[in-house]
């Protein structure tokens, strides 16, 4: 799965942090089906009733900041978004998004604005706006992570691998 | 080749010389997961296929979240972690003994030239210790416990040098919250801080863990302390990528302000605030010398009316000693009510939530919207001292006033 296409939905807004993905007041619990409900509610309530298998999440700067909860990316994921494109990422989230298979893509120079098509090159790390027809560079991600996202996840890649090496 | 400590420490993990920038593959020592994140983590060992850990007496377990718990969905998580830690043998902290970075500190699990691993965002706390701490997600966690070992991108660092002596009434929270100032919720994103200078050598460990406890959040992957009673230094010309100088002498009670701990003023611009509950609590600012700062201002004064002051005290071995030296009775004859040790009402998964409307003034580390569990409240962040002055005061004060006020009496 190298290439992901969805229709984004594009908060212009730096440093939205893991409070606003998911507050700490539901993440007392190893039940996921909940999180999809809740993701976002704070900063936009209307997100997890709008949002569709397959979307794209497009954000800011900073995009994760605050707690190490996973729960973050695990509540975007399960209410479906199939990749986050950012500016940039807090690296606590970065990693934990990689580590349960959310891909998330560093695109500081993104023009992407709500409900546009995009699609994302996971192996050339590009992202297209389909409307506009631009296209945007991505960050590198280390070829520890990218192993780690193919995999699927690091579970996935531990029980595959069994070490780092 | 010159190295910052944060080169050091991970060459020597990484059984190679490394430079900021590359993926190194390093030897873990020590590791802590809470209650937040210990369930996710063990599902997830146990999903690659983990039974036995690494090195169980390096692994700890820590209830601090929501504890007591407060409902049976919680009760059995704690349960789940009970249980674990039985099996495997790894060490294992009961409700109320303590916040876990303050525990991993008063036991000696974060050791100086260490890498320790903690799935909790302020784990940069023991970085006072002079160890590279780092903070990591649950599933992340669950590959050290199982391995011993992670992955990391050795980062850039950044040198904060501390001049002159701290005025009185001015904290290493109004330091940190300057500092955050000046470098932003990412100005500090993947690197290291180091804190060094002469104004560190006279803070006690209590005062650099603020320090590092709040690295988090200017982004960094980590805070770290260099001080003479500390054995690393950084090589004199190691490469940073940013120097910032600070002269406290000059420096202002600081305030973050609602809704970003980045978001910092001098106390002036936000005097006269009305506020409704006072917080004293976290792994920031709960050690016996925060009690005693907020004991200093209090003694003999009562709470405004309509203002609650919660105190969380950062463990039993804080609460035990604030019993014994008359720190506790200055409190509550104040009218301040104690809490379970732990995290409490700075997540806002559990306890002391505010109400609509109300203002918070708290000596925690995040004020951001929904934080304590109500997105219509809004919290402000300062020192001990600012705290307390402002639960007697019922409106955002400096200490200085109160206790002046006390002296005309």
């Amino acid at each position: 799965m190298n290439t992901l296409s969805g229709l984004a939905h594009v908060y212009h807004i730096d440093n939205i942090d893991t409070d606003r993905i998911i507050p700490g007041k539901y993440t007392k619990t190893l039940e996921l089906d909940d999180l999809a409900k809740h993701v976002l509610e704070d900063l936009d309530p209307e997100f997890s009733q709008r949002v569709q298998a397959g979307d794209i999440l497009v954000a800011g700067h900073n995009f994760g900041c605050g707690s190490s909860r996973e729960q973050a990316p695990l509540a975007i994921k399960a209410a479906g978004v199939s990749c986050v494109v950012a500016r940039s990422f807090a690296r606590i989230f970065y990693r934990n998004a990689i580590n349960i298979g959310l891909p998330v893509v560093e695109a500081p120079e993104h023009v992407i604005e709500n409900g546009q098509p995009v699609r994302v090159d996971l192996e050339t790390g590009s992202v297209l706006n389909a409307t506009t027809g631009q296209t945007f560079a991505a960050t590198k991600m280390p070829e520890t992570m990218a192993r780690i996202l193919k995999a699927g996840g690091l579970v996935n890649f531990l029980v595959k691998h069994g070490n780092y090496q | 080749m010159p190295q910052t400590l944060a080169e050091k420490i991970i060459s020597a993990h990484a059984g190679r010389t490394v430079s900021a920038n590359e993926i190194a593959i390093v030897n873990v020592d020590a590791a802590m997961a809470t209650d937040a994140t210990a369930p996710f983590a063990i599902k997830a060992f146990r999903a690659m296929g983990g039974q036995k850990l690494w090195d169980a007496a390096r692994f700890s377990l820590i209830i601090d979240h929501a504890s007591p718990a407060p409902n049976e969905r919680v009760a059995n998580l704690h349960r789940l972690m009970r249980e674990f830690a039985a099996e495997t043998g790894c060490v294992f902290y009961e409700v109320g003994e303590g916040i876990c970075h303050q525990l991993m500190a008063e036991n000696g699990h974060a050791r100086p030239g260490e890498i320790f691993v903690g799935a909790d965002s302020h784990t940069s706390t023991l970085g006072a210790l002079g160890a590279f701490a780092i903070g990591m997600g649950s599933t992340d966690l669950a590959g050290v416990m199982l391995t011993g070992q992670t992955w990391l991108k050795v980062p850039h660092s950044i040198r904060i040098e501390l001049r002159g002596q701290l005025p009185n009434g001015i904290t290493a929270k109004d330091v940190v919250l300057d500092l955050v100032r000046q470098v932003g919720a990412d100005g500090a994103n993947y690197q290291a801080i180091e804190f060094a200078g002469e104004t560190i050598e006279h803070l006690t460990l209590a005062s650099r863990m603020v320090l590092t406890n709040m690295a988090a959040e200017m982004g960094a992957k980590t805070g770290m302390v260099e001080a003479s009673d500390l054995p690393l230094k950084a090589d004199v010309d190691a490469v940073y990528a940013k120097r910032i100088t600070l002269h406290v002498s000059r420096l202002r009670p600081m305030v973050s302000v609602p809704h970003a701990p980045d978001k910092v003023q001098p106390i002036d611009a936000v005097r006269g605030r009305k506020i409704h509950y006072a917080f004293i609590g976290s792994c920031t600012n709960a050690r016996l010398e925060d009690l005693q700062a907020a004991a200093a201002v209090l003694k003999g004064y009562k709470l405004a009316p309509g203002v609650r002051l919660v105190i969380a005290p950062a463990s039993k071995r804080v609460f035990n000693e604030a019993l014994r030296d008359g720190t506790l009775e200055i409190l509550s004859e104040a009218g301040a009510t104690f809490i379970t040790s732990g995290c409490g009402p700075c997540v806002g998964s559990h306890l002391g939530v505010p109400g609509d409307g109300e203002v918070v003034i708290s000596s925690a580390n995040r004020n951001f919207k929904g934080r304590m569990g109500n997105p219509n409240a809004e919290i402000y962040l300062a020192s001990p001292a600012v705290v307390a002055a402002s639960a007697v005061a019922g409106e955002i004060v400096e200490p200085s006033v109160v206790l002046a006020d006390r002296m005309t009496r």
